[in-house]
This record gives structure tokens, sequence and C-alpha cells, in this order.
């Protein structure tokens, strides 16, 4: 008997930049996207979608599509009771809260522009696309909702009539109420009486985003098996398998969900959306597989937004900078109706506003609101980034109050590396971190002191391109989640994961996970870790996930779970596969259990040289000659992991900005950031998920938004106008980690997918108005687009201009990002 | 109807298709050649990059009858005898990609830059990529992998740079395609 040697033993795989297992079939093009299944007989549908934010359908006539060559049927939401269907929403998040029904296509009114109403079955998508042009609907147009703080009026149009509100759920935090602090109200209330405190107040507007996967949503249903199989692009096929049992009320074990090769998610793709259920439903009526897939431009109207929140923040803090209070009061918007997450995401954003500070008072007031726009629901963050901007952003405007260098009054109030573990106003206790450690490397890196100088000379000068400096000290919770937390917050499942190790006779390894991949790299850093725990070859470890037949439980890919919640479940697997082959290890030495020690895939006879490596094993049990009595001839392990806390990945990043003061573009000058994420897997992917991370930070804070006109009409429809940042726009990161290995798992890991688009929205706006502040400028929305820029100064300047002209040539800037200036001067009609 | 003959990754294929039909669909639709995708329908996100005639193009902005009697050039192309084109081994190299749907598209674009420019500055790259859109990476190591492929497609470097023509005999399949 042989053990398979993998070339590089003696190497601890943890830690290694390998290259990734994915990339080969990714870059020769032998990809498994769901739009590529071809199978015999497939049809294709396409959806009739309403123009009108808000509408009643008063009827559908569909005689003329249906007389379109290849048209295999054409059905209106009655014909197949998808307006009796009420999409899924998991996250109740107070007992009270209202929920619309969301249909998977609508039957009486339309509650968003795009919603809906009829679709078209054909031989092919064009056709199925041409004939969707032919299906006329009678629309009455209704008032459309849209500014969250007029819908919540006395008399405002309701999207929902039914509710009778245009409130979801209002969401409260009270330290003092929870006995984690002080009454908030009350340290305010003293704050303005004293006069050795101010009291900081700010708006700040989280504009609304769009995930923008590059790979368009996709299902294909194939009814014609016993068990139903769904293949589609998503990030939850574990949870879209239940959800699709309950909603439909279909055996849970009669559906199979696949999901193959997905082209990123972003949150974008946590979902039960109403095009996978309409497939699915079609499909069944015609006992025929079943395709769809979306348009970009679909995609951008329907697929759910991120963010969209209206922040009103007030902090108190001595003068001598320590804070004293902070109140957080959010208007969130839901756009018609809820995702599966989407109540819960502002909500997740309640324990990170205190960031990494002591605050002594703290609330946390949220009130959830419907509007007639696309529903909102997790995109890279969900919560954290919005939390994380507001009491960044409010940082900056308190250390300017009190005329205190930024980073010294954020130095004044953090938590300090000796104070972990540390329990905070929010009730979470962060385990580990060294806010000092990561930022003075990342000041050295950045040349902090040099780069203020250059600023300084710059203003002196008076230099058209004026230099701004922004910093983001900040933490986030990865890691989601431990179940009982979950439950405290009446989510709707829990936060486990799982993995099972199936040892082959040849002494390979298949590890089946229940999280889902969709760029992350989980193939080649799961390995690693296999790798590791059982002593095996990296190539000798196959990592199975994406399918509900080979991986049966799971909870998906989402909120930076996959490493620190399914790669402790594939550690406790590994454990168990260790654990199960000790006895048979024992057998095979003719010694006993208690004198073996494993280590580099052998177990060894201590104090001799005798050992059997894990392969061996394997091979023994696959023979089942000769094993011990009383077990089982198996030595495959199954894990399920319930984290007990969160984990907590921290940074510091450091943005400097060009503003040019003539034209309002802002260039990036220089970027560095140290991320502490704990013990770091692959350093190359973690590279990796920062870079991509500070891409799409960065853009929302320089380029992105979607935008509606006053009649609900979605401008940025279009990836002409919704601007997602090219190579051209962006600059060479440079980034670092610091580390403290988090103690909350045997890994001590703590999660990278979304640091950095959590800690770099700040940062870069703070650099922004670093840069003009001295002009006069206070604060300017994001997306800083030119115009935005270039009117705050000529307005700061007393010299507006004619900006709605400007507008749409403001280069760098997509018609989308200064859109809600120009419905403003209503401008621009629609152009869906 | 109209009646294309086209060179696609070596193989000659004639078909009769829709004058609307665009040339990415019909890689798609007609031949299987499902490596090239649709990652937008406004000619924004370049991830249907393909060569036509050794130069690339977006082949959702290309109709299927306009490559009549051309050569095209596909990400499933690429290889030689089982070797990475230079290109593709430098993304694998350093991590170019991440989800991977943006990646032919980018693969083939920057093959195509360094035909411009064999010794490109990190600016003229990112220009030069402009027209494709990636989520994943921020563009760092793809930026890399395109200065890594340059420094070893370089005159005299031992890997081959591209030959379009360097397919060898092409096979004709009428009505081609899976």
């Amino acid at each position: 008997m042989t053990t398979t040697e993998d070339p590089t033993t003696g190497t601890q795989e943890i830690g290694r930049d390998r290259r990734r297992k994915e990339d080969r079939r990714l870059i020769t093009g032998r990809t498994r996207w769901t739009d590529n299944q071809a199978l015999t007989g497939l049809l294709h549908i396409a959806v009739v979608r309403s123009p009108f934010a808000h509408a009643n359908v008063n009827g559908i006539d569909t005689s003329a599509a249906k007389q379109v060559p290849g048209v295999v049927a054409v059905y209106t939401a009655a014909d197949l009771g998808a307006d009796q269907v009420q999409l899924p929403c998991a996250w109740p998040i107070t007992k009270d809260m209202r929920s619309p029904q969301r249909p998977a296509l609508a039957g009486s009114r339309v509650n968003f522009a795009g919603e809906g109403v009829a679709v078209v079955v054909a031989r092919s998508a064009a056709i199925a696309k041409d004939a969707a042009d032919q299906v006329e609907v009678d629309y009455e147009q209704l008032e459309p909702v849209l500014d969250m703080e007029d819908a919540l009026k006395d008399g405002a149009t309701l999207v929902h009539p039914e509710l009778g509100t245009n409130s979801n759920a209002q969401w409260v935090f009270d330290s003092g109420e929870a006995g984690s602090g002080g009454d908030v109200t009350e340290a305010i209330r003293k704050a303005e009486s004293d006069d050795d405190q101010i009291v900081v107040k700010r708006r700040f507007r989280q504009q609304r985003l769009v995930p923008v996967f590059m790979e368009p949503r996709s299902t294909v249903v194939d009814p014609s098996g016993e068990q139903l199989v769904m293949w589609s692009s998503t990030q939850v096929p574990h949870i879209l398998k239940t959800m699709l049992a309950l909603t439909l009320g279909m055996p849970e074990h009669k559906i199979r969900v696949i999901a193959p090769d997905v082209g990123g998610g972003f949150g974008g793709k946590i979902a039960v959306a109403p095009e996978e259920v309409l497939t699915l439903l079609v499909a069944q009526k015609l006992g025929k597989p079943v395709k769809w897939t979306e348009t970009r431009s679909e995609s951008l109207l329907t697929a759910h937004h991120g963010r969209d929140q209206i922040q009103d923040l007030t902090m108190s803090v001595t003068k001598d900078g320590q804070i004293t209070g902070l109140d957080v009061k959010l208007l969130a918007d839901m756009g018609a109706y809820l995702g599966l997450v989407g109540p819960g995401v502002p909500i997740l954003g309640a324990f990170m506003f205190n960031a990494i500070y002591k605050i002594p008072a703290y609330r946390f007031d949220c009130t959830n609101v419907f509007t007639t726009k696309t529903l909102t629901d997790a995109y890279r963050g969900a919560g954290r980034p919005e939390a994380t901007f507001g009491i960044e952003r409010l940082m900056d405007e308190a250390a300017l109050e009190l005329g205190m260098e930024p980073m010294e009054f954020r130095k004044k109030n953090w938590i300090k590396h000796e104070e972990f573990p540390y329990t905070t106003v929010s009730t979470l206790t962060y385990d580990t971190g060294n806010y000092e450690a990561a930022t003075e490397q990342a000041m050295q890196m950045f040349d902090y002191d040099g780069l203020r100088r250059e600023q300084q000379e710059r203003r002196q000068r008076g230099d058209v391109k004026q230099l701004g400096i922004g910093i983001s000290t900040f933490t986030e919770m990865c890691g989601l989640a431990p179940s009982r937390v979950l439950g405290s917050l009446d989510y709707g499942a829990g936060g486990w994961e799982t993995a099972s190790i199936r040892m082959l006779p040849t002494g390979k390894a298949e590890v089946v996970v229940g999280v889902s991949p969709h760029g992350q790299g989980h193939e080649t850093a799961f390995s690693q870790i296999v790798a590791d725990q059982l002593g095996i070859g990296f190539d000798d470890v196959e990592i199975l996930h994406g399918d509900t037949q080979s991986s049966y439980k799971g909870l998906d890919t989402y909120g930076s779970r996959s490493l620190v919640v399914g790669g402790i479940a594939i550690v406790k697997a590994a454990e168990k596969v260790i654990e199960k082959a000790k006895p048979i290890a024992a057998h095979m030495l003719e010694a006993s259990e208690g004198d073996l020690e494993f280590s580099g895939g052998k177990f060894t006879v201590k104090g001799t040289d005798k050992g059997v490596g894990i392969a061996d094993i394997a091979l023994a049990v696959f023979a089942a000659h000769d094993y011990p009595e009383g077990i089982e001839p198996d030595i495959d392990a199954h894990a399920t992991f319930d984290p007990e806390n969160f984990s907590f990945p921290h940074g510091t990043h450091l943005c400097a900005v060009e503003v040019d003061t003539e034209t309002g573009m802002v260039s990036l000058y220089k970027y560095v950031c140290v991320d502490d994420v704990g013990n770091v897997i692959n350093p190359l992917i973690v590279e990796g998920q920062v870079h991509g991370g500070l891409a799409q930070g960065i853009a929302q804070a320089l380029y992105e938004e979607a935008a509606y006109d006053d009649q609900g009409t979605l401008l940025s429809g279009t990836l002409v106008d919704y601007t997602l940042p090219s190579a051209a726009d962006l600059i060479s990161f440079e980034t670092a980690n610091t580390t403290t290995a988090s103690t909350t798992n045997p890994l001590g890991v703590k999660g990278v997918g979304e640091a950095g688009t959590i800690a770099s929205t700040p940062a870069v706006v703070n650099s922004v108005l670093d840069a003009i502040r001295h002009l006069g400028v206070k604060d300017i929305d994001m997306p800083t687009t030119p115009y935005r820029v270039w009117s705050a100064i000529q307005k700061a300047s007393g010299t507006a201009g004619r900006g709605d002209e400007a507008n749409i040539a403001s280069p760098g800037a997509g018609l989308g990002s200064t859109a809600s200036d120009i419905s403003k001067g209503d401008t621009q009609g629609g152009h869906l | 109807m109209a009646r294309i003959r086209t060179t696609v990754d070596g193989l000659v294929y004639e078909d009769d298709v829709e004058p609307r039909m665009l040339l990415v669909q019909y890689l798609r639709e007609r031949l299987g050649k499902t490596g090239t995708v649709i990652g937008c329908d406004t000619s924004n996100c370049g991830a249907c990059t393909v060569h036509l005639d050794g130069l690339s193009v977006k082949s959702c902005s290309v109709l299927a009858v306009q490559a009549n009697g051309s050569e095209v050039l596909t990400i499933e192309g690429l290889e030689r005898d089982g070797q990475l084109h230079p290109m593709q081994q430098a993304f694998h190299d350093n991590h170019a990609l991440q989800c991977g749907y943006c990646t032919p598209g980018m693969i083939m674009q920057s093959i195509d830059l360094l035909g411009e420019n064999p010794d490109p500055s990190e600016q003229e790259i990112r220009e030069g990529i402009e027209g494709n859109l990636c989520r994943c990476t921020g563009y760092q190591n793809i930026v890399r992998a395109v200065q890594d492929a340059a420094s070893k497609m370089k005159p005299g470097s031992s890997s081959a740079a591209e030959s379009t023509s360097g397919a060898g005999a092409a096979q004709t399949v009428a009505g081609g395609g899976a």
C-alpha cells in the first residue's frame, strides 16, 4: 500500500498563495453558466413588464402575441396562478411588521416599473421577446410613491392600500433599555446645556445602488424527471430549494436545485426571484424544459437594488474629543415589496454604527418604508457599509467642529488593543483586534504626513487640482451567523453551515460543502484547509458544491460566512474523519488508541517509527476485510458548525484624491488599506477580495446611482447610464494585512468578502470633501460626480452656474449618476 | 435567411442565419461556443469580445452576416496543443479572475491590446481594456496579468504570440456546430 504524497509535503497549505483550481475552465471558456444549458426541446420565456411605477392592470390582450410563429403560449398571472404566489421574506424584523403579498406576476396592480404582468413562451428567446412586445396591457396609472419622507406623511398615496400605511416596520435599539449603555436622549440633552460639550447633527444620504453581477440572472427548469431540476444563477441553491417547496406547496424532496458556474452575486443573487418561480410554473404547465435569461436592462430594472437610506445622525462629544452619545435615525427604502432578507438589511447596521468606538450611550431607530420602486435587499456589506459610511463621515464632521485632526479624534475614542475582548454598546463582543497596529502601518505606507504637506503646498499656491485626504477606520461583523442571535432577531432560519468529507479508496477526498461560491475561490481555499487537516495533497481534494443532490444541506454564501462558518464546518468534519480513523489505525498498527498521534496525514505510535497513513486507512475500510469489532467500516464524516459569535475584521483605509476645482472631476491619487482579517488561508485570494471590494465601495462614492425620475421610471436602466468603473477610472491600490487571530473559531479567521466595500466609501467621500472644504463646501451627496462637485464649489463661492445644462456631458459621470438632479429640473423623460 | 461561411477557432462552418442574428448569438446558440458570453445589451461590458480577422470586436455589436468570409477566434480557440496562451496563463498566475464571467472577453481584448502595443504602461493597459467591465477584481490583477503576459510575449521570449491563422488545415463543418 502506498500513500499519495504531496510533492510539497512538509509545507503547510494554509497561508500559501496557491493559484486557483477554478481558473482552468474559466480561462478556456469551458464554463457552465446557467444560460449555457441547452436541453432538447428547451423553450424560452420573456416577461412582459410594466413601464409604469404604479398602475391598475385593467386588461391584457394576448391574442396578437399568440399569433407570432414559434410562440407556444402566452400566460397572464391568473393563467398560472402567479398572482396568488407569495414570494418569501425570511426576516420579519418585528412582530407587527407589515408585509404585502409579493406575486410572481402582478394581477390587478403593478407596484414598480419593471414588474411582470405576463409571460411569453416560445421556441427561441428572440421570438419570445418579439412576441412580448405584441402583448397589449391596459394600464390605469396611479400616483407613484417615491420620496420616503412624503410616503410616511398623513394622506400619502399608499403603495399597498391594504396595509393602511407605507411603513413596513420600525426597529429600535436603545442602549439605556438594553442595559448596555446610557440613555442617549439624556446624554444629548445634557451635552446641549454643557459648555464643555458640542452636539453634531448631520443628515447623510445613502443612494440606491445596483449589485450588477456580470452574469445576468438565468434559470432553467426541467420538469421531466421524478425530481424537478432547476438550474439557477443563484447564491442560495439550498435556501431556494426549501423556499420553492414552502412557497409553491411542492414536496421538497421532489426539487433539485443546481447553482452551476455563477458569475458574481454580491448579494444580488440572494433571492427567490419571481422569474425563478415563473420558469418553474411554466415548465410544470407545459411539461417541457424552460429557460429564462434576463437582459442587462431587465437586470438593472428588476433584480433587487441595495442601500437607499436617509441617515439622521446626532453625536454628543466633549470639547476634548470624547464621544458621549450617538443617536441614529434611519429611513430605509424597501421598494415595492420585501425581498428574502430585505427588511433585515438596515437592521444589521444597528450593530455597526458604534463601529470601533467606545460610545457610552446609543440609540438606533430605523423605519423601513415602501415606495413604488424596485425592491432593495442585500448588496455587498448589507447594512454595514451604510452604518460605516454614516459613522466615519460623522467622525470627520465632529473632528472638524472640534478642530481636531480626524485621526487623532478617532484614536481618542477607539477600543485599545489591550481592551479586547470588548463588549460594545450594541451588545456585540469583539474578540480581537488591533486598531493601532493597522493604522500605524497604513499611515506609514500612505506617507500620511507627506501627503498632508503636499496638500498644504497645493492650497498655498492655489493649485487648480486640490488634494484631499480621507480616513476610514472600520470594523464589520462577519460570519453570519450564530443561530441563537438570528433567532433573537426573528430571522427565519439558522446560521450554521455543513460539510461532509468522503474518503475515497485511493486516498483522495471529496468534500461536500453547504456554501455556494460564485467567484470567491472556495475550491482552492477549502482544498488548502482539508490538505492541512488530513495531511493529504492539495490536488487530492475535490470540493463539491452548488447541487442539492450532492450537497443536500447548507445555508449558502453571503455575509462573509463561507470561510468563517463553512470553513470551520470542514475543520470539524476533518476532525471527525480522524476520530473515526483512529480505532482502525490502532487495529492496523496493533497498538492502543491512546498511544496514537495524528500528524502530517499519518497515525504513528508514540515513541516508535510505526505508522499508517490516512489513505491506507481509507483503502482498508473500503476493503473491509479486517477491522475492529463493533465499529462501522467507514471514515467518512459530516459536520454542522454553528458559530458562537460573529467575527470582526477591521482595518484602516486611507484615500487621497485630486479634485479639479474647475471641472469638479475627482481622480484617485493614492489608496492604502491595511486590513486585519485574522489568519489568512490564501493571501492571493484575500488580496483579490480586497481589490474588488474597494472598487465597489469607491464606485458608490464616485460613480454609481440607481436614479428614478418623478414618475418612478428608472433612469439608470442600462450600463450606458449606470456607471460602473472601468480599469481607467481606478488606480492600483496598496494593500496589506495585520493579523490578530480570531479566538472564536479554530482557524482564527475573520472573513474578507465585504471589507473593502464597507471601508472604502467614507474614505473616498471624506477625501473629496477634504480637498475642497476650504472653498466653503460642506457636503456633497454620493456619488460625488464632477457635476455635483463642481456645483458645490460654485454654490459655495456664490457663483452658481447653469448646472442643469452642464450635467449630462460631465466627464466620468453617467446620466444615472446625476439623474436625480436632472429629474428635479425635469429635463429628461424616462427611457424604458 | 442569409447563408454565411465563417471559420471559427479553426473550423469552417456554413449556416443559414437570420440577418438580424448577432455574431455572439450565432457563436452561442448555433455553434455551441458558450465560452463567449453576453453581459449587457448596450455594448458596454465587453464580455462577448472575440477576434474577427485578428482584431478584437464585441460580438454583440457585429451581425453574424458581417462575419461571412471571416475568421473568428474565441476564447475556446486560444489553446494550442493543450498549451494555454500566454495571456490565459498570465490571468491564472496573477489571479486576474474571480467569477470568471468577464474573463473570456478580457483575455481576448488584452491579446488585442498587446498586438497594438507590445509594451504598454499601466495607464495604457487600463485605457486599452476600458471597454471591458469586471465587477470582481477591481482590475488590479488584470493589469498585472497583462504586464506579465507582455513580458513573456516579447519577441525573443519563449512563449509564442497568438497566430490566428496557425490552426492548421481547417475542416469544413456544414450546417455547423452543436
